[in-house]
């Protein structure tokens, strides 16, 4: 499976990553590599196997209800790059 | 052309945990900005979710009262999008395998007809943080208290042809999980939010039509208001020769309109897949037999027992079971009373509910518990006290702490029974209106009345009001 | 000093020949001098080293009930949040990122008495087989410095190897610890899924990645182990179950016990020179009454394709918090929303990066899914199946750790598909979630090689075991550059 460039530009919007336009065209080719090599999946008809999520078998474990945890605020908004009056700042969102 | 309107519903229930869906964090409401989001709820590299316990519950109590499928086996997955107030770059939810499957809830509508309303599915997520856009220079501040607080997602099935028809279901959920407490359903803290699925079809047409997505609608007026003013402006569109966009509205209760979500109409792929970092839920029977023998009546099937067995009328059965609080107080009251239901529930929608309202207190907020009420039914009830008197009494009650005994025999206000008392205070007061008495006697007999208050007066508002209208009208007639 | 083991280490420091702060000054000393050249260390914590190794011995002097690893040196790949200190993950995107919070494993070592110099390079998110992809530079193998150190655990492999640390962290996600333990000659182990807790340890691939620890020997890596494993709360896939006490079996002789070697590993694509020392290695362990038959895992050769679907597609998830909102790098006056994220992502994260990104994005995309991703998990289930059914007949699973030893810096940066080859023996066991080891077992030109032992779920200790019968009648894991 071939990837394009505009694929390569969707899927990098969809991946919030600014890709500069001289590297689409190295970026689309790399990435055909790696499906190409995917594609070696392809001989096997797998339709029938189950998909596995997992490498274990085990089901998840349940916490109890409980509260546990200290206002860390300070120590986590210090090393936060935009903070004010306690809130994260981002540039202005329009809803 | 005939249009006719269809409404599904995504109800985003908040579980009233103490901590949240994946990590310890407090959910409490209000709290300073980003002082209860740990690391965990920040995203902060390495850190992971553990589910909390009581969140499955409360979804499995959720399938037991609508009667739904459990997914015995669900799955975590990732919905992946970035936004602000989305601190991992991706929602825990659930996809494929949601905890609570298909499930059917009836509706009682205005007109007593019953509307069957098809679940589709509730499943278990985490809320996200809040942006705030005032009060900040040219940006939006986030705060990620809420972010990681437990929902449960409740979808219907496209079944409402009418916004009344679409209140009334969201109203039955509302009173539901509230009921079943998991969910404290204050709907100004945002513990409760509709969005509503909107389409309009030629009637006949069986096929549905492009249908819009209405988000934050905060109360059952604005629902009902929002789809309204949405399947109104679909109509015109649609007369008008053009088409509907499928799209995300948000509802702006000052315009009373919606308008299209420019943020998010950006077709979205959210590439869900299931969570890494969480394994399969499973349910084992024994648990789920466990939650139901934990739950508490439902209020349908409380409804009808109020009415079989105590004789309410469809009405007042209504009312006393609309939700849990007050079907518990009602039957706690008749209870430690010993009152007929039927005088219980009307001082409590009555002389309870109409103080309560216009203090804007919830019941459980009430000044007079159900102790001390009962004391005052009670009273009530065995004629030690009129109805007028039991007023005044309670306006006692709810200013101070004496329960109703202590009132009555403080200030004397036992009603008076004995006949000989009230006939001699009758016989005082004929003998001082001699001209009325004449009037009376000669036919004019809407003097008895009169003659009522007068003698109620005299006895300061005690005297039993059946035993002196008895006495009163053999001693008038002479 | 350096030349022990940390077992001999530990037995040095209770007879008294040397204290903890000697101890550590040496390494400390090592490290200055070679690091200028490998590069393993990103940071180097000194200072808080040797006050804790003061404090260690004071503590020992007073008598008081000390941990298993009391007042020896180690180092944490820098992929394990430390707290207070900078934690980077071989990134720019946390270049200046000081967590508030340790990772499980962190404390547990420091609870044992674990003394931590310093954190070791790493490729940026433990994205590579090279340790090319680091932020912080190259870091080189200590046996050749015109070659690798393979990937990602690169660092903490090459300060092992060359003796600036005698044991370090790391972790597997397909192959990360055992490649470049093959590498740098010494031994590492990744364990079973679940046996070590996830918790602080940057997640790359949330259902592949396991840590683990490196060292020169297999009783080197139990001693770490038996502190690292274990049951975690924290940790959702964490397995509730005892560890084993990996130190307490190693000297089990291991008659009887029966080895696969599956045909696959040795076809085609495997060097020479690497077949033919592990023929010597197969008849080391015949000689201490091992059995070996030969095995199919017909599905081998899926393992790298399937790995490199599922691993991206979960790094693409798990690296969307690096967004710049809440720590890590933060492009300069973003003008909107959009620009923030997009520059910040840009301009924080290196080019492997990015590539694994974009494919994982493009994996679990609309209309792509079925094909990539879901395909990827079924035949994961497939090599899963191989090796259950293989585990029916046999006790371990040998052969190569890699197809290579050591190849030359910048020999495959610019081809992503022959780097991801590197890792064709190493995968399948993160797929299923199994532990392996990988022991020196010779050199080609000087440069070492690794045999790797795969084994069944939660077989920790008889792989350890195996290893170390195998370490006490060679000698490949003695041996030291330079």
């Amino acid at each position: 499976m071939a990837v394009d460039n505009k694929v390569v530009e969707q899927v990098a919007h969809l991946a919030r990553l600014q890709i500069s336009a001289d590297s689409v065209a190295n970026y689309a080719a790399e990435m055909s590599g790696v499906l190409e090599l995917a594609a070696q999946m392809d001989e096997v008809d797998t339709s029938s196997i189950e998909p596995m999520a997992h490498p274990t078998h085990a089901v998840q474990r349940l916490r109890d209800d409980v509260v546990d945890e200290v206002d860390k605020r300070e120590a986590f908004q210090k090393i936060a790059p935009s903070v004010e009056n306690g809130y994260y700042l981002v540039p202005t969102v329009i809803e | 052309m005939q249009w006719e309107t269809v409404i599904g519903l995504e109800i985003h229930a908040q579980l009233a945990t103490r901590s949240k869906i994946f990590s310890a964090s407090s959910t409490q409401y209000g709290a300073e900005p980003n002082s209860q989001a740990n690391a965990v709820d920040l995203g902060m590299p390495g850190v992971l979710p553990v589910l909390n316990r009581e969140a499955v519950h409360m979804a499995i109590k959720f399938a037991l009262a609508t009667k739904a499928e459990i997914g015995t086996r669900s799955v975590f997955a990732r919905k992946n999008y970035f936004y602000p107030d989305l601190p991992k770059g991706y929602q825990i939810s659930q996809m494929s395998l949601p905890i609570v499957g298909t499930g059917i809830v009836p509706v009682e509508l205005d007109d007593g007809e019953i509307k069957m309303v098809g679940l589709t599915r509730a499943h278990l997520e985490e809320d996200a943080g809040k942006s705030v856009h005032e009060n900040f220079h040219n940006a939006t501040g986030v705060d990620l208290n809420r972010a990681g607080t437990p929902l449960l997602e409740i979808v219907s099935e496209p079944d409402m042809r009418s916004a009344k028809e679409a209140v009334a279901y969201a109203r039955k959920i509302h009173t539901l999980v509230r009921y079943i407490e998991i969910c404290d359903g204050n709907m100004q803290e945002g513990s409760f939010r509709c969005d509503a699925n909107v389409s309009v079809r030629p009637v006949g047409q069986e096929e549905l039509g492009t249908r819009s997505e209405i988000k934050n609608v905060n109360s059952f007026r604005f629902l009902e208001r929002a789809i309204n003013f949405e399947v109104e402006r679909q109509i015109d569109i649609l007369e008008d020769g053009g088409t509907v966009v499928q799209e995300t509205r948000l509802y702006d209760a000052d315009k009373d309109e919606t308008r299209s979500m420019r943020s998010k109409e950006e077709a979205n792929d959210y590439r869900y897949f299931p969570d890494p970092d969480l394994l399969p839920v499973q349910i084992e029977d024994e648990l789920i037999e466990s939650l139901r023998a934990s739950m508490p009546e439902l209020p349908d099937a409380r409804r009808k027992r109020f009415i079989s067995e105590y004789e309410l009328s469809e009405y007042d059965a209504g009312v006393m079971t609309a939700d849990r609080a007050t079907a518990d107080y009602f039957e706690t009251v008749i209870d430690k009373s010993g009152a007929s239901p039927k005088l219980a529930c009307s001082w409590i929608s009555g002389e309870l509910f109409s103080r309560l309202n216009k203090e804007s207190l919830e019941l459980g907020e009430s000044p007079v518990d159900t102790e001390r009420f009962s004391g005052l039914v009670a009273r009530i009830h065995d004629n030690t006290i009129s109805g007028k008197i039991g007023k005044e009494i309670l306006d006692k009650m709810w200013s101070g702490n004496d329960n109703a005994d202590t009132i009555i025999d403080n200030e004397g206000l036992r009603q008076i029974s004995d006949s000989s008392e009230i006939e001699s205070m009758i016989d005082e007061v004929i003998a001082a209106n001699p001209d009325q008495l004449a009037e009376y006697r000669s036919g004019k007999e809407k003097l008895l009345s009169y003659f009522v208050g007068q003698v109620m007066k005299a006895s300061r508002g005690k005297a039993n009001p059946g035993e002196l209208n008895k006495l009163l009208q053999e001693k008038l007639k002479g | 000093m350096h030349k022990l083991t940390l077992a001999a280490m530990q037995r040095s420091l209770e007879s008294g020949e040397f204290s903890s702060v000697e101890l550590c000054q040496h390494f400390l000393d090592r490290t200055e001098l070679q690091n200028k050249t490998l590069n393993a260390f990103v940071s180097i914590t000194a200072e808080q080293a040797l006050a804790e190794a003061a404090a260690a011995d004071k503590k020992r002097a007073a008598g008081e009930s000390l941990g298993s690893l009391h007042g020896l040196p180690i180092a944490h790949k820098d992929i394990f949040c430390t707290d207070g200190v900078r934690t980077t993950c071989g990134s720019k995107m946390l270049e200046n990122f000081i967590p508030p919070y340790n990772a499980t494993v962190v404390d547990k070592l420091k609870t044992a008495g674990a003394i931590s110099l310093g954190k070791t390079n790493m490729d940026e998110f433990a994205m590579g087989s090279s340790n090319e992809n680091s932020f912080f530079g190259a870091v080189l193998n200590p046996w050749d410095t015109t070659r690798v150190p393979g990937g990602s655990s690169g660092g903490s492999a090459a300060a092992v190897g060359g003796r600036l640390v005698p044991a370090c962290t790391g972790t597997d996600t397909g192959g990360s610890i055992r490649q470049p333990a093959a590498f740098c000659g010494i031994t590492g182990i990744k364990p079973t899924y679940g046996r070590v807790s996830r918790y602080g340890m940057i997640a790359f691939a949330s259902s592949l990645d396991q840590g683990g620890p490196l060292a020169a020997t297999a009783e080197d890596c139990a001693m770490l182990l038996n502190e690292m494993a274990g049951f975690d709360p924290r940790d959702s896939t964490s397995i509730d179950r005892p560890a084993d006490d990996y130190r307490a079996n190693l000297n089990q002789p291991i008659k009887g016990l029966k080895i696969g070697l599956p045909k696959q590993y040795f076809e085609a694509g495997l060097d020479e020179s690497i077949a033919s020392l592990l023929q010597l290695a197969i008849k080391e362990l015949e000689k201490l009454g091992a059995e070996f038959v030969e095995i199919e895992l017909k599905n081998q050769h899926l393992a790298v394709p399937a790995y490199y679907i599922v691993a991206p597609a979960e790094c693409s998830s798990n690296l969307a918090r690096f967004d710049g909102v809440r720590y890590g790098h933060r492009c300069d006056d973003p003008k909107d929303l959009e620009d923030l994220y997009k520059r910040s992502r840009a301009e924080g994260f290196g080019r492997e990066v990015k590539r694994r990104i974009l494919v994982g994005t493009y994996a679990l995309s609309a209309g792509y899914y079925d094909a990539y991703y879901l395909k990827a998990q079924k035949i994961r289930n497939l090599i899963s199946q191989d090796f259950s059914q293989a585990f029916e007949s046999v006790d371990f699973i040998l052969g190569p750790t890699t197809p290579s030893p050591a190849f030359k810096v910048a020999e495959k940066v610019s081809d992503p598909v022959a780097m991801y080859l590197n890792d064709i023996y190493t995968i399948p066991a993160n797929l299923a979630g199994l532990p392996g080891v990988s022991v020196p077992c010779g050199d080609v030109a000087g440069l070492p090689v690794g045999m790797q032992l795969v084994g069944n779920y939660f077989d920790e200790a008889r792989l350890l075991n195996v290893a170390h019968q195998y370490q006490t009648v060679t000698d490949w894991h003695t041996r030291i550059p330079g």
